[in-house]
């Protein structure tokens, strides 16, 4: 069986600066998260595999297709939604209508159904509001779902953004900092909910976390990047031990105190 | 119920004193506002629908009867209505600021000039234009198809560019057009330059109606199908992936929007209003030459747009009422007005009006009137007269999930 998700010697510069520097990764299944510490390359390498920026090397494939050079739409065509790090939801329209514009790759009508009102484009539109309303109800926003997002308390939008990425029917689902800014509770609650999602959908979800006790607890694998470079991998007991990873947070025992080391 | 009453006896009462005191375009204002009252007013929507339909359908042309120039500017009225239909969706929906909107006007209004009229024989020889009358209808499709086909040629190149970039492109774009047109008189003759096209084809009507009340119909119906296909694009797929676009591109992108596709569209869709318009236009004045189709006539309709509220239907109706009226009748009133008291000698403050230089008519600075309102605007109600409102809508009761998928 061939793998759902994998990358092979991703690599990504900005000018001078090498952000990701051959990573390769591989995921089928269940939570993976990637940590590492700020400016490791986490969010850069979310980017590369939602073709937000194409790696200057390496391969992506998702389910025997290559997603290097294909644009973002074609991505979540094929089955990869993300949601992003510092929230980026439509935020003059309501709730129920950012999730039904995460529908659009799965909307089959055209222009002309929509100019005719044929009664084909009723039963599809029909169909789009219920699923839309079932995805609220998911997330436990659908009490809000007029409510225009920009008006949403963060933790709503936060959830509300997630069900914007469900919307797009995806197989393998990327969450940047899913639970920043959340409450110890709000993030288990959330993380929870992801659970659920994998037992009930099949979903693989990739996450990138920083709030650790949330990482440890819910990731099946867990992927430590540091400088751009994979610097441990495994279960989360086995990660947490690594010298490495220790190291890369805290800085080496004895070592002069860099300006990484001190943020 | 009082709103009921109110908004029937406004409309009656103004439509009454318009026929009698026909010159007073006070009373044509009045009339004007009262179908604006019925359409805000709560009333139940079948009598709004009634009131409504019998100011434009019946009370209009009545009117029209009593006083033709009224008619002429409910016709301008309708005319920039579906151009600035045409321009929120571009601007308004999908967030893509044009400034050159007019050259998708101008586009179909040539393209109905030229064959409409015996120009075409210049170009092509023979005698065989202006082609019939009747070919006025075929010309409207074809004038949607050319504008929107002309709309695609603009977005294809500017597709990379956001903002204030696109803003500077489209208007250049726009001037590319009107300077076409002014000087696509050699080597071969197209556009006639400067010197315009005329005499253009007039559609042929039924003759049961006098002919300026039959032209006004005819922009009627095409303004009520280019707002029922305007908000059936809203309401649909399109419609929110545009307006996804305008919130945040990428993230529109990321949710699976196809970004050229869709901002093509816009631009098609939005071109295509102007195209059908432009055609009307040419037929209704008879003459068009490049100075119809300046870039004071972009920012004339985007000012409705922004004026009416951005992104909205209602809106857009609206805010090309104000400004057509505003200048088809209000500064040109004022004026007449003033030149009255002139004439008789009134002074004020013991100044004699007559000594009043001709420069401070106010028809004379329309455009600063304007750039006045719009400021006081963006001041006071940035949103517009009508914003967009979210149409809030009742979800279906949630159907009973097995216990595992409830959250």
């Amino acid at each position: 069986m061939s793998t759902l998700f994998s990358a092979r010697g991703i690599t990504k510069r900005f000018g001078g600066l090498l952000a990701i520097n051959g990573v390769d990764y591989e995921l089928d299944h269940g939570i993976s998260s990637i940590i590492g510490p700020n400016g490791a390359g986490k969010t850069t390498l979310f980017n590369v595999f939602t073709g937000l920026y194409e790696p200057d090397g390496g391969q992506v494939t998702f389910r025997g297709h290559s997603l290097v050079g294909l644009r973002p739409d074609q991505i979540t065509a094929l089955g990869v939604c993300r949601t992003f790090q510092n929230i980026r939801l439509f935020a003059n329209m309501t709730a129920i209508e950012n999730v039904l514009v995460g529908m659009h790759a799965r909307v089959k009508l055209s222009m002309w159904d929509a100019l005719t009102h044929r009664p084909h484009f009723h039963t599809v539109e029909r169909g789009l509001w219920r699923r839309g309303g079932e995805l609220l109800e998911r997330v436990g926003l659908r009490a809000k779902a007029n409510e225009v997002a920009r008006n949403l308390p963060y933790g709503d939008q936060r959830r509300l953004e997630l069900a914007r990425a469900l919307a797009a029917e995806p197989a393998l689902l990327l969450l940047d900092e899913p639970t920043a800014g959340m409450t110890q509770g709000e993030a288990s609650h959330l993380m929870g909910l992801l659970r659920r999602l994998v037992a009930d959908l099949g979903l693989a979800i990739l996450l990138i976390e920083h709030n650790m006790r949330v990482v440890m607890e819910v990731s099946d694998r867990v992927t430590v990047l540091d400088h751009g470079e994979k610097i441990a991998e495994g279960l989360p007991r086995e990660v947490q031990g690594d010298a490495r990873v220790i190291e890369a947070y805290l800085g080496r025992r004895g070592a002069p105190r860099g300006p990484r080391a001190a943020s | 119920m009082i709103q009921s009453v109110a908004a029937a006896a406004a409309v009656a009462l103004s439509v009454i004193l318009v026929t009698v005191f026909p010159r007073s375009i006070l009373l044509f204002l009045l009339f004007q506002g009262s179908l604006l009252f019925v359409y805000v007013s709560r009333i139940p929507s079948w009598l709004r629908a009634a009131l409504l339909g019998a100011g434009l359908l019946v009370l209009m042309p009545l009117v029209g009867a009593v006083n033709g120039y009224y008619l002429e500017v409910a016709t301008q009225v309708g005319i920039f209505a579906a151009l600035a239909l045409g321009l929120n969706i571009v601007v308004g929906l999908a967030g893509l600021l044009d400034l050159g909107y007019v050259a998708f006007f101008a586009v179909g209004a040539y393209s109905w000039a030229i064959f409409g009229s015996p120009h075409a024989n210049l170009i092509f020889g023979g005698t065989a234009f202006p082609l019939a009358p009747g070919w006025f209808f075929a010309f409207l499709v074809l004038g949607l198809a050319v504008a929107a086909m002309t709309g695609v040629l603009l977005g294809l190149p500017v597709l990379r560019l956001r903002g204030d970039y696109l803003a500077i492109v489209t208007l250049g774009f726009g001037e590319v057009i009107r300077v076409l047109a002014n000087n696509l008189d050699k080597p071969i003759n197209i556009t006639n330059g400067p010197k315009g096209l005329t005499p253009i084809g007039r559609p042929p009507l039924p003759s049961w109606i006098p002919y300026n009340e039959g032209f006004y119909f005819l922009v009627l119906v095409i303004v009520v199908v280019v707002i029922v296909v305007n908000r059936r694009l809203e309401d649909s797929h399109i419609g929110r992936a545009w307006e996804a676009m305008r919130e945040d591109e990428m993230a529109a992108q990321a949710m699976g929007v196809p970004l050229v596709r869709a901002k093509l569209m816009a631009f098609a869709c939005g071109a295509s209003f102007a195209g059908v318009m432009g055609v009307v236009f040419s037929a209704k004045q008879i003459f068009i030459n490049p100075e119809s189709f300046t870039f004071l006539e972009s920012i004339g309709v985007l000012a409705m747009v922004i004026l009416g509220g951005m992104g909205s239907i209602p809106g857009a109706v609206v805010g090309a009422t104000v400004v057509t009226v505003l200048n088809l009748q209000v500064l040109k009133g004022f004026s007449l007005w003033l030149n009255e008291l002139k004439n008789a000698g009134v002074t004020v403050l013991g100044y004699s009006l007559a000594n009043l230089p001709t420069q401070l008519e106010p028809a004379k600075y329309e455009r600063m009137v304007f750039g006045v309102i719009l400021v006081l605007m963006m001041i006071f109600r940035p949103q517009g007269i009508f914003p967009a409102r979210r149409r809030q809508r009742e979800l279906a009761h949630p159907q009973p999930e097995p216990p595992s998928a409830t959250s």
